[in-house]
């Protein structure tokens, strides 16, 4: 427990995550907010397309969380932490539980705030939580942000550069996953995007929406492999922890 | 007490630190010496379990480091100065350290104190001047009162006030019975500081010895003596089987004492104009000593100085060869 109260004061006293923190929120809230204002019969509205934002956001909780350990590479804490704890896996596994557990807590709130926010402006009955699917879609983001969490976590203990972890993880998602990728399966007759770790990530929110079908964070594909939302979310933080258990035991390799 | 035998590191295909075996023991100041690029932090490191030994092992008080349960108690340690978070403040940074082994927050602020940091506690290390960064960490490796201190170049780049105090310091802290081992590439600053010292050169063992030993068998005591007549009084030294050079104008004599020339010149009513006890340059009989170890030998000039001088200590030092006379 001592751990997890060393990793919490680290991550707040500095300011990074309260700066992400608001950037998320904002976005979040933000574009819920415009998006229940200009929609249509073109752009229909829905539980899901009002976590527009969030998907955004989930880039800045990518960055937060790599920082939250590249920092301690790049000004050296991270030898005075493994010097005070020399159980390196205690100490990491810890850090990953306290970043989580707080952009779960971001994405969670977030969600719920751009929905409140959307419906209010928008007040269409389709925005109402009547569904299991839209309750998943909303606090969702909460799991979802966890997930980001280990991940980010995961690449930026094996790059431990700040730089270098964010820009493999961006490039990934924004790059490979949603250009490079689909290309690819559209030239050589493959379906290997539904294979892809954010892909099954957006997929757990927007799945059986008709509004977003195709088109939502999930992305053109809609035969996912396993077997809806929830089998999306599972692969999706499978692969998330698998990269943070490699990540662990490198980092118990390597000279510190 | 931390005890090294045959640690050895490798990287690739240079070897950091090649055999070395050494003991720091308690109560006393412990210098580890080496030309820069000699394997000091490399070792520091090891001893610390950040980096694994190749081969070999390094244990305090018996137990390997990563043995240690809440290992802020046992050893404190100073690497880099600078190794803290520039947002955090440096009461933030010795709470998170203090938490990790169970040290009350009390004793964050009694350290504090202790270096003279309370009033600037709050503010971010990252406005901190070096001298301040090293006394922060300081501060850290005192928070859990251990028996054995390590401090890796703690003196580097801090204005002599600094160096006064952090001598001072790790000194005190020896007096208390703690084992203090602080390594330096600077002789002269180990030879006021440490009462023991580790010489190592490109990563192995030179020497282990008290300081006052070293000093000793690596410089040569002479004496320096001008006199209007001095052809007379080389004459008078050269019978008694004492070695005499000429220099810059006066005599230097090996293996006399002061009192001995002074009473060889009175009895033979040979007027002296000065009598001067010489010990030959630290730095010059460490450079002699690690010559062969240095990594990264200069090929300009200034070398080309010193060992000219070198060579000069090293004529006088011989009886029957260059100017001297027997």
């Amino acid at each position: 427990m001592s751990l997890l109260a060393v990793e919490r004061i680290k991550l707040f006293s500095t300011r990074s995550p309260w700066w992400c923190t608001a950037l998320v929120l904002t976005i979040g809230v933000g574009l819920g907010a415009l998006i229940s204002a200009v929609s249509s019969a073109d752009f229909p509205i829905s539980v899901p397309v009002t976590q527009a934002g969030l998907g955004l956001g989930s880039f800045i909780a990518l960055v937060l969380a790599a920082i939250a350990i590249t920092s301690e590479y790049r000004f050296g804490t991270i030898r005075a932490t493994f010097t005070a704890v020399p159980n390196r896996t205690a100490v990491l596994v810890a850090k990953t539980v306290v970043v989580a557990v707080l952009l779960g807590l971001v994405g969670l709130v977030t969600a719920f705030a751009a929905w409140g926010v959307a419906y209010l402006i928008n007040g269409s009955p389709i925005l109402a939580l009547d569904t299991t699917g839209e309750w998943r879609a909303v606090a969702g983001e909460g799991l979802l942000y966890a997930g980001y969490a280990i991940i980010a976590i995961g690449v930026g203990l094996l790059v431990r550069q700040t730089a270098g972890a964010i820009a493999l993880l961006l490039v990934w998602a924004l790059v490979v996953e949603t250009i490079v990728v689909p290309i690819l399966d559209a030239a050589l007759k493959l379906s290997t995007s539904r294979w892809l770790p954010f892909a099954n990530a957006g997929n757990f929110i927007t799945a059986g929406d008709a509004a977003t079908t195709g088109q939502g964070r999930g992305g053109a594909v809609t035969d996912y492999p396993f077997g809806g939302p929830w089998g999306s979310l599972g692969y999706f933080m499978a692969i998330a922890v698998a990269v943070l258990v490699i990540g662990i035991v490198v980092a118990h390799r390597r000279d510190a | 007490m931390i005890e090294a035998t045959g640690l050895t590191k490798r990287y690739g295909r240079t070897l950091a630190v090649n055999d070395l075996s050494f003991t720091a023991q308690p109560g006393r100041v412990t210098g580890f010496l080496g030309p820069n690029g000699a394997g000091k932090s490399t070792t520091m490191r090891m001893v610390l379990g950040l980096d694994r030994p190749t081969a070999g092992d390094v244990r305090i008080g018996g137990r390997h480091y990563t043995e240690l349960k809440r290992p802020l108690h046992t050893v404190g340690a100073l690497l880099e100065a600078k190794w803290t978070h520039p947002n955090r403040s440096a009461r933030a940074h010795l709470r998170w350290l203090a938490r990790s082994n169970k040290i009350p927050f009390t004793r964050v602020e009694e350290v504090l104190g202790l270096v003279g940091l309370a009033d600037v506690a709050g503010k971010r290390t990252g406005g901190y001047s070096l001298g301040m960064s090293q006394r922060l960490g300081i501060a850290a490796a005192l928070l859990g009162d251990p028996q054995v201190l390590l401090f890796d170049e703690p003196v580097n780049g801090l204005d002599p006030e600094g160096i006064a105090w952090i001598r001072t310091f790790m000194q005190s802290l020896a007096a208390q019975g703690r084992t203090v081992f602080v390594s330096s590439h600077l002789l002269s600053e180990m030879a006021i500081t440490a009462s023991e010292l580790v010489v190592i050169g490109r990563g192995r063992l030179i020497t282990q010895c008290s300081t006052a030993d070293f000093v000793e068998n690596a410089t040569e005591a002479t004496v320096r003596v001008r006199s209007p007549q001095a052809d007379r009084l080389r004459t008078l030294l050269a019978s008694r089987g004492r070695t005499v050079t000429e220099m810059d104008g006066g005599l230097v004599v090996v293996g006399a004492t002061g009192q001995e020339i002074g009473e060889l010149a009175a009895a033979n009513g040979v007027v002296l104009h000065e009598l001067t006890m010489q010990r030959g340059s630290l730095e010059q009989a460490f450079m002699q000593m690690t010559g062969q170890d240095v990594e990264f030998h200069t090929a300009v000039a200034p070398a080309g100085h010193d060992q000219a001088q070198l060579e000069a200590a090293l004529v006088t030092a011989q009886p029957g060869q260059g100017r001297t006379e027997s």
